[in-house]
C-alpha cells in the first residue's frame, strides 16, 4: 500500500466513483456488472468514462450477476485484468462462480457494496455479508482475499491493492464495502494512472501457438486423490497469504476496553473512543483491514486479564466469532450490533463501554 | 502382421487439434464425432493458435481433454457467458462454446439468449440429444413429448412439464444471430454438411458478423437405452420431425 503513487491534489468523490476511477487508472481491461443499489454508480461511471478515455477497455452490462461472474471467469481465464461489482443479493447470486474462480486460480477483483438483508432487505448500509465473504460463500473449501475499506480513499487504494494481491496469489480478491462507504463523498488522492502494470500470464487461454501445450482452465478433477492435491495446494496458498494480514491499531497499549470493528463501524468506534477518553476511560480500537486473512495474531497478543473486548458490527454478530477465536478465552468478548441498515452511533457505543467498565470493575483503574 | 504404409495412399489422419487422450464417450455417441469434425475444421483453416474454446458441464465436460486448443471449462449453463468474457478481451481470436441441451437450453437459457442478442462474435455449438446424458438420463428441455426418461418415467407430458424447446428457432429471431443452422453427425453426408456449416461460422466470426449458432441433433444410446444403430434410427424417425435438420437463418452470402 505504501508503494502506491497518488496524485498530489485531492478530489471530492463518492466512494463508488472513486473505486471506478481507480479501476480505470489501474489498467483494468474488462468490467462486467449488473445494476443494484447502492453500487450502481460503478457501472454508470465506467460506461460514461471508459469510452472517452480507454476505448479498448471492455465495459459490459450483463444480463445478470450470474452472467457477470462467468464473464469474469472467461476474461480472467484469458489473462485480462478483470472486475465485477455488486451489492448483497447480487453478490449472493455470484457465489457458484466465485467458487469456480477460486478453484481455477483466476485472479480478479470483486466488489460487494453491502446493503441490509436478509432477502431483498434494504438498500441501506450493512455488514451482514461478512460470513459469506470470509468463510467461503460458495461451495467447497476455498477462500478469497477480503479487504474492508472505511473511506473513499481506501475505495480507490484497495482497487490497486486488490489486483496486486489477486495477481500475486492467483486468486480472487474482494473489496467488502458497505452502502455508506460507497455513497459518501470525501476527499481522495487518486492513485496515478498506469502505476500498476499488467502482464498476461503464461497459463492464460490466449490461443495455443505451435510448440506449447494447450492451456486449459478447469476446476474439475474426477480422481479424489487429484482433487485432494488441488485442495492441499489451495490451503498451502492460503497459509502463505497470512503474511498479507493488515490492520490498524489505535491506543491499544493501555486500553481497558478494546473495540474491534471493520469498515464504516471502525470509524464510528474511533469517535466512541474519543468520547470515552473525554470521560477518562482508556479505550483502544483494532481495525482489521484484511478480513481474510484475518489478523488473529495481533488480537491474540492483545488479549489478557483486566481487559475486555467489544466488537461492533452492522450485523447480528459475525466477525465477533473470529475475535473470540483470537482472544481464546483470555478476555471477555462482547458484541454490539445494529442490523437491517441501521448504523450504530458513537453515543450508544460509549454507553456500552461504560457499562462494561462498570461490570468488570475497570472504572476505578481508569478514572484516576 | 507385417504392416507397412509403403505404396499406400493416406486417406485419413487424426488432426493435431485432437489430443492422444482416448475419449470416454459411450459407443455410438455423437459427441465424439462432433468433437472431431469441429477440430478438423480448426486444423484445416489453420487457426489453432488463434482459437479458444469453452466446454460445458455435461457429458462433454472433458472436451478440453480431447480438443488440443486452449480451452476453459465453464460452470453449468454459463459457457456462452465465459465465451463472451474471452471474446471481449481477445476480439481477434476465434472463440467457440460447446454445450448440451440442458446446459444451453435449460440452466443457461438467459445466457444463451443474451449472448446471441448481443451478437457476440462467437460460434455456439449446441448438442441436442434430448436428454441429460451426464447425470444419468433425466428429462431435458428438448426431450420429446411422451419421451420416457428417469425423471419423466411415464413420458413427458407437455401440459405439466412444458413442450420440447426449440431453442434454435427461438434465437434465430434475434438480430444478433447471423447464421443459425441445425445439423447432425449420424451419416457421412451429414458430417460433410456440418463441416461446411462450422467453416462458414468461423469465417463469419473473422468478419465480426454476429453469433453463429450450430445445433447438432444427436443421440444418447445409453440414456435412450438403445443400441447405437437403434438410437440413430430413432433419432431420424422421432427427433428429426420435431427438430428438422437444415438452415434456419442464412445470411445472403450463403443463399
Ligand atoms: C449448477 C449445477 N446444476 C446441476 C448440475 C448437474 N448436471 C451436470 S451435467 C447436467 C445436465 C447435462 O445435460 P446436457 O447439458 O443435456 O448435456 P449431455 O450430458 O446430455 O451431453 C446436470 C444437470 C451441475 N453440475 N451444476
Amino acid at each position: 500500500m505504501s508503494t502506491l503513487q497518488r496524485e498530489e491534489t485531492p478530489k471530492l468523490m463518492k466512494g463508488n466513483e472513486a473505486l471506478a476511477e481507480a479501476a480505470i487508472r489501474a489498467d483494468m481491461q474488462a468490467y462486467f456488472g449488473y445494476p443494484i443499489t447502492p453500487q450502481s454508480e460503478v457501472l454508470e461511471y465506467l460506461t460514461e468514462e471508459v469510452p472517452k478515455r480507454k476505448p479498448n477497455t471492455v465495459v459490459l452490462q450483463a444480463e445478470s450477476e450470474v452472467a457477470s461472474i462467468n464473464m469474469v471467469y472467461g476474461a480472467g481465464g484469458a489473462g485480462a485484468r478483470v472486475m465485477t461489482s455488486s451489492s448483497s443479493p447480487g453478490f449472493s447470486l455470484m457465489q457458484e462462480g466465485v467458487s469456480y474462480l477460486a478453484a481455477s486460480e483466476i485472479p480478479c477483483l470483486l466488489v460487494n457494496v453491502q446493503r441490509g438483508g436478509p432477502g431483498l432487505g434494504t438498500i441501506q448500509p450493512a455488514q451482514g455479508d461478512y460470513f459469506q465473504a470470509v468463510k467461503g460463500g460458495g461451495h467447497g473449501d476455498y477462500h478469497i482475499i477480503v479487504l474492508a475499506p472505511n473511506s473513499v480513499q481506501e475505495m480507490a487504494d484497495f482497487v490497486f491493492e486488490g489486483w496486486r494481491l489477486a495477481e500475486e496469489y492467483r486468486m480472487p480478491a474482494l473489496i467488502l464495502a458497505d452502502g455508506a462507504v460507497g455513497q459518501m463523498m470525501e476527499k481522495v488522492y487518486l492513485p496515478k494512472d498506469g502505476s500498476l502494470p499488467h502482464q498476461t500470464a503464461a497459463w492464460a487461454t490466449t490461443g495455443k501457438p505451435k510448440g506449447r501445450d494447450r492451456n486449459f482452465i478447469t476446476s474439475l478433477h474426477m480422481e479424489p486423490d487429484k482433487m485432494e492435491q488441488v485442495n492441499l495446494h489451495l490451503q498451502d496458498k492460503y497459509r502463505k497469504l497470512r503474511k498479507e494480514e493488515r490492520y490498524e491499531l489505535f491506543n491499544v497499549k493501555d486500553a481497558d476496553v478494546i473495540l474491534v470493528a471493520f469498515g464504516l463501524t471502525a470509524r464510528i468506534c474511533n469517535k466512541a473512543q474519543q468520547l470515552a477518553a473525554e470521560k477518562g476511560l482508556r479505550v483502544g480500537v483494532v481495525r482489521p483491514i484484511t478480513l481474510y486473512p484475518f489478523p488473529y495474531d495481533i488480537i491474540a497478543s492483545l488479549a489478557g486479564p483486566n481487559r475486555v473486548f467489544l466488537t461492533v458490527e452492522m450485523n447480528a454478530g459475525q466477525m465477533v466469532e473470529d475475535v473470540r477465536l483470537a482472544v481464546n478465552g483470555k478476555s471477555p468478548v462482547y458484541f454490539r450490533g445494529r442490523m437491517g441498515g441501521m448504523i450504530p452511533n458513537p453515543e450508544d457505543i460509549l454507553l456500552e463501554i461504560e457499562a462494561l467498565a462498570e461490570k468488570h470493575n475497570l472504572v476505578n483503574q481508569t478514572v484516576r | 502382421m507385417n504392416t507397412t504404409t509403403e505404396g499406400m495412399e493416406l486417406v485419413y489422419e487424426k488432426p493435431d487439434t485432437l489430443t492422444e487422450t482416448p475419449m470416454h464417450y459411450c459407443p455410438g455417441c455423437g459427441h465424439g464425432v462432433a468433437h472431431k469434425v469441429l477440430m478438423e475444421v480448426i486444423e484445416e483453416m489453420g487457426i489453432t493458435q488463434d482459437t479458444v474454446g469453452v466446454a460445458p458441464v455435461g457429458c462433454s465436460v472433458f472436451a478440453y481433454m480431447y480438443m488440443n486448443v486452449d480451452m476453459q471449462e465453464a460452470a453449468h449453463g454459463r459457457a456462452s457467458a465465459a465465451a463472451t468474457g474471452v471474446k471481449r478481451v481477445l476480439p481477434e481470436k476465434y472463440v467457440f462454446s460447446y454445450q448440451g441441451d440442458g446446459d444451453l437450453a435449460a440452466i443457461g437459457t438467459a445466457e444463451t439468449i443474451h449472448t446471441v442478442n448481443r451478437g457476440e462474435n462467437i460460434l455456439m455449438v449446441f448438442i441436442n440429444n434430448g436428454i441429460y446424458g451426464m447425470t444419468g438420463g433425466q428429462m431435458a428441455p428438448t426431450s420429446l413429448e411422451g419421451m420416457k426418461t428417469s425423471t419423466s418415467p411415464y413420458g413427458r407430458e407437455c401440459s405439466t412439464m412444458g413442450s420440447p424447446l426449440k431453442m434454435t428457432e427461438l434465437i434465430a429471431h434475434l438480430p444478433g444471430a447471423y447464421y443459425v443452422t441445425r445439423q447432425s453427425v449420424h451419416t457421412a453426408a451429414a458430417v460433410r454438411k456440418l463441416k461446411k456449416a462450422l467453416k462458414f461460422s468461423f469465417e463469419a466470426q473473422k468478419q465480426k458478423k454476429g453469433t453463429c449458432f450450430v445445433e447438432i441433433v444427436s443421440n444418447c444410446p445409453s440414456g435412450w437405452k438403445m443400441t447405437p444403430l437403434e438410437a440413430n434410427d430413432w433419432m431420424e424417425k422421432n427427433m428429426f420431425p420435431y427438430f428438422p435438420p437444415g438452415d434456419i437463418k442464412v445470411p445472403n452470402e450463403l443463399k
